[in-house]
């Protein structure tokens, strides 16, 4: 139960206590590019989910067989993190759009175009540096990979649906754009204080 | 005005990548709690961007066309973890207070966004020039929110309290929240500025950031020149 227990813990606090985009602002990228309305913004969204849980397994694995082994260069490698993260990272999201377009179109369909965009997204190498810099383990990082990312697509979903309300409002003009989102941005972070307390 | 000073006025002032051009918001937002943050993530980056761009223009003739992307990506790692090691080796409590966001440099779009639309098309010592213009002109933008932040959220400026001891810090504006709002009104200052400048006949160049659009953003590379735009709900693609 203490591992259940302390997993838990872990999703719920990268997910809203430490929400990516909302306290640590990795992703603001496409947090404010493709949040105009909810169905793009949940489609990003759930591509972000998709590679970030994989990109965390593949990254945790690199970290625990080659990177941090000590049988292979007494353990000296963890130097190259950054370098082969960022590679390993931008193949994969290559390799994972050949391999939807090919065996699941209809999925291909829906997370295609988001894909090739999410290979820069901060957040992908952030949550690969956090799981090693954090001493996760394989399932501990994959999780928290996990988590992190359901934490963006609801921030970016939220925005979405803040902004299309918000299109219909009157903003003075030099508000417009993308000021008036970065308020909206800066009241949403205030409200996720209020999960500080659920751990 | 000769090139190379022509580069550092591009980068500080014309295309000032936080306020023309808001490329690099991630690092923008998150290290700027206070001035010498800013100035110290501003000057590890204008590191990497000189010695990347210095670099890929040596290279620029050898590396194919094909594989650039990947071959800036290499180069561009390895500086960052280089200032890494300097950063932790030489200035630990700066290293303690930028952590993750160091080597995250590597995915700043201003770095691999000079890379692709300058130093990959131009001689060697413009391209060095170019990137010490946009990396100054980066380390001016972080420190200028720094100081706002600093300012407003604890009274002090580098870390010299500046303000009477009857003021009552803002605590938001150190914390998260305060980030989006200091920027909020910079870049609604900004837009003040460009339509006075429109008016006047001079137009400045619009904001590339990847709230705009992504003209110099590396994700330009990376999904073929196709943009999203979000009006085409289905993920329409577009050619630029």
């Amino acid at each position: 139960m203490g591992d259940l227990q302390n997993l838990l813990l872990i999703a719920v606090g990268s997910a809203f206590v430490n929400n990516v985009v909302l306290s640590q602002f990795l992703g603001i990228c496409p947090f404010l590019g493709v949040s105009k309305n909810v169905k793009t913004a949940a489609g990003m969204g759930s591509a972000v989910v998709f590679v970030i849980t994989i990109a965390s397994f593949v990254t945790g694995l690199i970290y625990k067989f080659i990177l941090g082994n000590k049988n292979i260069m007494g353990g000296e490698l963890e130097y190259l993190n950054t370098i082969v993260f960022i590679l390993v990272i931008a193949a994969l999201v290559q390799f994972v759009e050949m391999f939807l377009k090919k065996s699941m179109p209809s999925l291909y369909n829906a997370l295609g175009v988001y894909l090739p965009l999410i290979t820069t997204n901060c957040a992908v190498l952030g949550v690969a540096l956090t799981n090693v810099e954090s001493g996760y383990g394989l399932l501990t990082g994959v999780v928290n990979g996990f988590a992190t990312a359901f934490g963006f697509l609801v921030s970016i979903v939220l925005m979405a649906g803040i902004r299309e309300k918000i299109e219909h409002n009157d903003i003075s003009e030099s508000f417009q754009g993308t000021p008036i989102v970065l308020v909206t941005a800066g009241l949403m972070a205030i409200a996720f204080f209020g999960f500080s307390g659920l751990i | 005005m000769n090139k190379c000073t022509e580069r550092i006025y591009n980068g500080l002032i014309k295309e000032n990548p936080t306020f023309v051009l808001m490329l690099g918001m991630c690092p923008t937002l998150a290290v700027t709690t206070s001035a010498t943050n800013g100035i110290g993530m501003g000057l590890s980056t204008t590191a990497v961007l000189i010695m990347s761009n210095m670099l890929i223009s040596m290279l620029r003739k050898i590396i194919p066309d094909s594989v650039r992307m990947p071959a800036f990506i290499v180069v561009v790692a390895s500086f960052v973890t280089i200032v890494d090691f300097l950063l932790e080796g030489f200035l630990p409590g700066l290293y303690d207070s930028l952590g993750l966001y160091i080597p995250l440099i590597v995915v700043n779009c201003i770095i691999l966004g000079r890379a692709e639309s300058y130093a990959s098309k131009n001689p060697v010592l413009p391209s060095i020039f170019d990137g010490v213009g946009m990396g100054l002109g980066f380390t001016f933008g972080l420190t200028c929110i720094g100081i706002v932040r600093e300012l407003i959220g604890a009274g002090q400026i580098f870390g010299v309290q500046v303000m009477p001891d009857s003021y009552v810090p803002f605590t938001i504006f150190v914390l998260a929240p305060g980030a989006f709002f200091v920027l909020a009104a910079l870049v609604a200052l900004m837009n003040k500025i460009k339509r006075a400048a429109a008016k006047r006949g001079k137009p400045m160049p619009e904001a590339v950031g990847c709230g705009a659009g992504c003209a110099s953003c590396q994700n330009r590379t990376a999904c073929g020149g196709h943009l999203i735009r979000p009006e085409t709900a289905d993920g329409g693609k577009e050619k630029e």
